[in-house]
């Protein structure tokens, strides 16, 4: 891996860029590894780069069935926030909203993290009762959240109608500051870049097809498209296709995959300044560094891998973004597309490991996993290199659907409570 | 948007007018009392969650208001039938 630097910028400049290195080079499966993660999305890039650089297994593969970022990585509304209800919540957010200060120098790649704010509107008596609620237990777990005013938002966010006639009126909102967006696509490429140079390989468009158990019940390696590789440890980070992956391995993950929409806008000049959540209308917008609005809506009602956009969807969203921003009623909208996020029971995520010995998960991150990626990937390298849980991810573990310790996150995105 | 046969009123109606019901045929435990968590885990929370075949409970909530069920293709989506509550799985 050649370093960017102003310098090797400016000198390859001079050469016409002719002389860059590949960044991670498509290199064919060795017959065994120490780690194997499979999926190539952020979370898993980001668990194979902490396996080499914090944790010291650095034969490691990353498998993956389509191209590197393709899934959920390329399709969420890139949205960073930690300001959930329940302490188990806001420590494994907050771990992650931790990493991503500073992950563009580490990776020596540009991510683009923006805190602007993350400001959620409360249109009701009951939102500003909970989101006050929020900030106090957030601001008790040591994570920065505060109360507006409908004036203090639209001063924050001058797009807002917040006339007391509104469709929505705005009563107030609560913002976390240390919130904002990244660029999506560049985390996994800055992961993939970073994980490569450390040893990784990373192996596109091989498709998982098995997962091989020896006598004893633990893992031997998993059967692909292009061959048997062999490894005493396997990390499962396929977002939507989790539940299948687990099925090979004989494993019923309490899961369900639903279609999740999002649509941007024609790329226009800088209008937005931060991020706005709408939950009890189901929508949330921001503009990207491109010029686009990029804009979330709900699931599908109905489980499916589809990954189509629904047009009744996007239209009850857009016609609430109409009314909370009028400014946006002749913004031309560009592309609508779902991607497949497997939800469970209690909107918490799956982190940990699983009854097959050497099989761990990072799953069930159902509709906000992106803001998660460096604290997932972190914490599933951990538990691969650990054979246990950190303290952070331990509470989210599969036994709790049995015993009944549920994580029942109310403040999860785009997700009617 | 589903384009869905309500097999009550015997008409193709746009989705909109339907909920969505979760996975069919999960019988309700006869004796509860008796079931261990693990038995429980497995009621209320593990689905099948397929790739392809699903049966799954639709209401047409602004319609007849019935319950009934469907076999979609989750990857194309295509409705290959719908049936009412009570019929045997197809």
């Amino acid at each position: 891996m050649r370093r960017f630097s102003a310098f090797s910028l400016f000198a390859e400049a001079l050469r016409g860029h002719q002389d860059w290195p590949e960044h991670w080079p498509d290199k064919p499966p060795k017959s065994s590894y120490d780690a194997i993660i499979v999926g190539a999305g952020g979370h898993g890039l980001g668990a194979a780069y902490y396996l080499a650089s914090r944790y010291g297994i650095r034969n490691v593969a990353v498998i993956e069935k389509g191209w590197l970022g393709g899934g959920n990585t390329g399709r969420n509304t890139t949205i960073i926030r930690s300001n959930y209800l329940y302490d188990e919540s806001a420590h494994l957010y907050d771990h992650a909203v931790k990493l991503w200060d500073g992950l563009s120098q580490e990776l020596n790649f540009n991510v683009m993290y923006s805190k602007r704010g993350v400001l959620m509107l409360a249109h009701n008596v009951h939102d500003v009762q909970s989101f006050k609620r929020h900030i106090h237990a957030n601001r008790l777990n040591g994570v920065d959240n505060e109360w507006l005013s409908a004036e203090e938002c639209r001063e924050y966010c001058p797009p807002l109608d917040i006339s007391p006639n509104a469709r929505h009126p705005v009563l107030g909102g609560a913002l976390q500051r240390r919130g904002g967006t990244a660029r999506h696509d560049s985390v996994a490429w800055g992961y993939a870049r970073a994980a490569a140079a450390l040893g990784v390989d990373i192996i596109q468009n091989c498709a998982v097809t098995g997962i091989r158990r020896g006598v004893d019940g633990a893992v031997q390696g998993v059967e692909t498209e292009r061959g048997f590789i062999a490894a005493k440890k396997i990390g499962v980070s396929a977002a939507g296709s989790s539940s299948l992956v687990m099925k090979m391995a004989g494993l019923e993950f309490p899961l369900e995959s639903y279609p999740l929409q999002a649509l941007v806008s024609e790329p226009v000049k800088p209008i937005f300044p931060c991020v706005v959540m709408s939950n009890s209308v189901h929508a949330y917008i921001s503009q990207s560094d491109k010029g686009e609005l990029v804009i979330g809506a709900g699931t599908d009602q109905y489980t499916s891998y589809s990954q189509r956009g629904a047009l009744h969807i996007i239209e009850h969203n857009l016609a609430a973004i109409c009314e909370i921003f009028p400014i946006f009623t002749r913004m031309r909208m560009l592309r609508n597309w779902g991607g497949i996020v497997d939800v469970t029971p209690d909107r918490s995520p799956i982190l940990g490991k699983t009854p097959v010995p050497g099989l761990y998960v990072n799953c069930g991150w159902g509709t906000g996993g992106f803001k998660a990626t460096p604290g997932a990937g972190d914490l599933l390298a951990y538990t691969i290199a650990h054979d246990a849980p950190h303290a952070i991810n331990a509470p989210f573990n599969l036994d709790r659907f049995r015993n009944g310790a549920l994580i029942d996150e109310a403040a999860a995105a785009a997700v009617a409570h | 948007m589903l384009l869905i046969h309500c097999p009550y009123c015997d008409e193709d109606r746009a989705e909109v007018e339907f909920v969505y019901g979760g996975e069919a045929h999960i019988a309700r435990p006869l004796d509860p009392s008796a079931l261990d968590d693990t038995q429980w885990e497995s009621y209320l929370y593990l689905r099948r969650n397929p790739r392809g075949r699903h049966h799954e409970r639709w209401r047409h909530t602004y319609g007849c208001g019935r319950f009934f069920n469907a076999v979609r293709d989750t990857v194309s989506d295509v409705i290959e039938t719908t049936y009412k509550a009570g019929e045997a799985r197809r």
